[in-house]
């Protein structure tokens, strides 16, 4: 199991919106949501790798920049009709930071 | 305890009833639903396709008994309701079950009307309307030849070719001297009569039936003439009739079919009613499309939001015939006072005519090229003024759906590998197979399944058009009132009334006036809203980077591999040695790998890394450039010639007035990308007659050009009118742009707006109005004061900082 590592405090993760980590095999991409959960999935939508990252946050859904799709934050798994998943990691937040788990 | 819901009636309108109330509420009843047939719910209107060995069954069916269960509802098929009790409200079906209701939901739909003549009972008589009848019809297709189908309407047309193509020998027996006279004309119907003649189809016209003969089965028919004709298979396909018997007897108030009133409630409050058994305002509808609409408001006061109104449909007719484009609407027999525009060419065999009163369309026929049919179809619904395009609109909406195509407007003759969808790949085969086997009735249906139409939209016309004449009559037009997006049920011209009305300044104050139905919002309302905020309180109102679009947030275009292009802006396409040595320097700084000259007369820097873009932009903006804005839903670019400065036909200073254009509108936030062009003369070599603002000197002064477009449809500009001097230029470009920008929806360009509102109230505001006209150019020049400031200076100077930087992992 790997251990959980510090990455940011909440705030500098705009709210309905994200920040970008670079680990060994990729980047991860940052949410935080307007009830100030955060979620992370690698930073590559199941349609053609465009970066979730840059994508408009709404609920839990983050909307791919490239083509539109809508990516579920807390499965990974794009909505209806459109098929695809893509990782999720483990992250939580406590007293204001936000922990991951890579 | 929940309370109790039952649907009499297993079909299209009453099961869509129920899948818009699980959308709303998913739990406020327990559902039992009963059925006539021994079948879940299934698309009706795909029958003839069943009938036709087009399709099967399987293929057809909407809701599959998992999905019943999936939602808890319990499902009896096979089992009609035959009593309903009011005063004790259960109902109780033929097999004795007794279920007791808070809620009734009548969709009983109709029945095929039997002419009441002798015989008209015999084996081998039967209707169109069931999967029975298609079963009925098939088994005596193995075995008999020869087939009458009483009835020249949409239904037994449909009926016919699909015995044709079992390999019988149809006649269609017609009681009129047209067919289809309630949906064509007579010229159309004799198009129509013709081609399927051409297929072999065989019709007795002005022909009265008045017996069916046969004893133990039928074997022919005999008319008011006397004469007789021989068949083995009769069916009757001249109408239908609302079932309401169940309703009658429960003493419900019945006329035609059981009355409802708009929010599809029958006399007794309780009991809701929607579909082909129902009558509203002295309307009864046998076509989906309507069911569809009443299906959304019943849905919506069972699950007591309670707001929703039916007002009556107008509808269009599609025949599902394969090889057969044929379109109807309104009320297309003109009467005195109406004006006929008609277009026909016997060559190609295409026939269109509207019929047209006081400018606005009553009614449409078409044959041979419908491709258009849902435009005009919209135009009624909308009761559109059409003087602006009058003497052009028999050609067609030239901005929809040819775009690859050249004139290739026949969509039913297309070949399933034609490709419809240019951007994602989608053929005419695929966007069939979706609708049919998804059973998708509506073009945001069709887009969400199969892409096609998602991207530039260019092929919206086709696919609408193969959407409905995939589907018939089933489909689903456009609904005349858009909602901005699912989040709302308002439309954008709403949204933007009850912003400027109601001084509604920021998007949380927007969504819980306009009660939106989702907490954010969601990709496509808010960074409509977030524009429409800009544009209209730029004093107040401060700008929401994670409502705008990934280009808009980090003022960069984002390209395919996550990198981003660079514009710096070129004032009017002049430029300097020095600046073009900044731009140098700075590429090989950054490692650009591409640079490339735009249409637009700058130059777009290709391949950067977003966290560069700060440090890139600095220099940039120490060498005096500020943002091109290529990025952006804004003010793009100036585009001009060379001028009286240098070129021998110059009339004026194109290239000072194109800078001064630029100064005037750069930074500018617009409904969608905007561009400007200033030719020197009437050459018109800088393009001015394609942009959304273009200027064509002339020797006398300035032409004025508004509403071009040379991107997915070329739009040639109208021209808006003609001015003396560079002042006035500046001040009608403004004027113009502050009216777009107040007035359009969001992505909506000046192209299609010119379009949609009309060249001449624009006209009247801008040219004739000059108190309005000023009072806009001064509203442009004020938000320009705030929107004037360079987004790459203040982010090279640290504002979003986050934006760019990568956050790091620690221990």
């Amino acid at each position: 199991m790997n251990d959980w590592k510090e990455v940011a405090n909440l705030e500098e993760i705009p709210r309905l919106g994200s920040r970008v980590v670079e680990v060994e095999d990729g980047t991860i991409a940052l949410f935080r949501t307007s009830d100030d959960r955060v979620f992370a999935l690698r930073d590559a939508c199941p349609h053609k790798q465009g970066p979730l990252s840059q994508g408009i946050v709404a609920g839990h859904t983050v909307t791919c920049p490239l083509h539109n799709w809508k990516i579920d934050l807390e499965s990974g798994e794009a909505l209806a009709p459109d098929e695809g998943c893509t990782n999720v990691f483990p992250v939580k937040v406590e007293a204001g930071v936000v922990y991951l788990q890579v | 305890m929940k309370e109790r819901l039952v649907l009499v009636g297993n079909g299209m309108a009453g099961v869509r009833t129920l899948e818009e109330l699980l959308k709303l509420s998913p739990d406020t009843y327990d559902i039992t639903v009963f059925g006539a047939e021994p079948y879940p719910n299934y698309n009706r209107i795909m029958l003839s396709p069943v009938l036709a060995g087009e399709k099967t069954i399987d293929d057809i069916i909407l809701n599959d008994r998992e999905w019943y269960e999936e939602h808890g509802i319990t499902l009896h098929t096979g089992d009609p309701v035959v009593e309903i009790d009011r005063v004790n409200r259960w109902v109780v079906s033929e097999s004795g079950l007794e279920v007791p209701y808070d809620r009734l939901l009548l969709a009983t739909g109709s029945d095929p009307f039997i002419i009441p003549v002798p015989g008209s009972d015999l084996p081998g008589v039967v209707g169109f309307r069931d999967i029975a009848d298609v079963d009925a019809m098939l088994a005596a297709a193995s075995q008999y030849r020869k087939a009458a189908v009483i009835g020249g309407g949409l239904l037994g047309l449909e009926a016919a070719n699909g015995l044709m193509a079992n390999g019988m020998e149809v006649t269609v027996v017609h009681l009129m001297d047209i067919l289809m006279e309630r949906q064509l004309d007579r010229t159309a119907a004799q198009m129509l009569k013709k081609s399927l003649e051409e297929r072999g189809m065989k019709f007795l016209m002005e022909a009265q039936t008045a017996e069916v003969l046969g004893d133990a089965h039928v074997h022919g028919l005999k008319f008011a003439d006397g004469s007789e004709l021989e068949a083995d298979l009769v069916v009757m396909a001249v109408g239908i009739r609302p079932s309401m018997e169940l309703a009658q007897k429960a003493g419900i108030y019945c006329e035609r079919g059981v009355v409802v009133n708009d929010t599809m409630q029958t006399y007794d409050p309780r009991i809701y009613a929607v579909g082909e058994c129902v009558q509203h305002r002295g309307q009864t509808y046998g076509l989906v499309a309507p069911l569809f609409e009443q299906a959304k408001v019943a849905a919506n006061h069972l699950a007591r939001i309670g707001i929703a109104r039916y007002e009556g449909s107008v509808t269009s007719t599609k025949l599902k015939v394969t090889g057969i484009d044929l379109f109807s609407a309104g009320d297309f027999n003109e009467s005195e006072g109406d004006e006929t525009l008609v277009l026909q060419d016997p060559a190609r065999n295409v026939y269109k005519k509207l019929v047209v009163r006081d400018n606005r369309i009553k009614g449409a026929v078409m044959y041979g090229d419908t491709i258009d049919g849902t435009w005009y179809f919209q135009l009624l619904r909308e009761g559109t003024d059409i003087s602006d395009f009058r003497s052009t609109i028999l050609f067609g909406q030239h901005d929809l759906g040819d775009a690859g195509h050249g004139d290739e407007t026949r969509v039913a003759a297309l070949s399933d590998d034609a490709e419809i969808c240019g951007c994602n790949g989608v053929t005419k085969g695929q966007i069939v197979d979706a609708i049919q086997t998804q059973g998708l009735f509506t073009l945001d249906d069709v887009r969400a399944h199969t892409k096609a139409s998602a991207s530039c939209g260019s092929c919206t016309g086709l696919v609408e058009a193969i959407l409905s004449s995939t589907v018939g009559e089933g489909y689903e037009a456009q609904p005349s009132k858009k909602p901005l997006c699912a989040c709302t049920d308002h439309s954008h011209d709403e949204v933007i009334k009850a912003i400027q009305e109601h001084e509604l300044k920021d998007m949380r104050t927007v969504m819980d006036f306009l009660e939106w139905k989702t907490p954010d919002g969601c990709a496509t309302c808010r960074p409509a809203l977030n524009y429409y905020l800009l544009a209209n309180w730029p004093e107040e109102y401060h700008d929401d980077p994670q409502s705008r679009f990934i280009n808009e947030r980090a003022h960069g275009n984002i390209q395919k591999d996550g990198t981003y292009s660079v514009v710096p802006r070129m004032f009017g396409g002049l430029c300097t040695p020095s600046d073009l040595r900044a731009i140098a320097e700075v590429c090989e700084k950054y490692n650009v790998p591409e640079m490339k000259v735009t249409g637009g007369q700058r130059i777009d820097l290709f391949g950067v890394k977003k966290e560069d873009l700060p440090a890139m932009w600095k220099d940039l903006t120490d060498a005096g450039f500020v943002s091109g804005h290529a990025y952006g839903k804004a003010m793009r670019t100036v585009k001009t010639c060379a001028g009286k400065k240098w070129c021998r036909f110059g009339t004026q200073d194109s290239t000072g007035l194109g800078v001064k254009l630029e100064k005037l509108t750069w930074g500018s936030w617009m409904p969608h990308k905007f561009k400007l062009a200033v030719s020197g003369c009437p050459r018109n070599c800088a393009e001015a007659t394609i942009k959304d603002f273009g200027v064509v000197c002339v020797d006398s002064g300035y032409e004025l050009h508004v509403g071009g477009n040379g991107g997915i449809k070329v739009r040639v500009t109208d021209l808006l009118c003609k001015v003396d001097t560079e002042e006035e230029v500046l001040e009608y470009c403004g004027a113009f742009t502050q009216m777009y920008r107040e007035e359009a929806h969001y992505l909506e360009r000046t192209a299609p707006w010119v379009e949609r509102v009309g060249l001449s109230y624009i006209k009247e505001r801008i040219v004739d109005d000059e108190a309005e006209r000023k009072a806009l150019y001064e509203r442009f020049k004020l938000g320009q004061k705030y929107a004037q400031i360079d987004p790459w200076k203040e982010r090279a100077e640290g504002k979003d900082a986050y934006e760019f930087r990568p956050l790091k992992l620690s221990a």
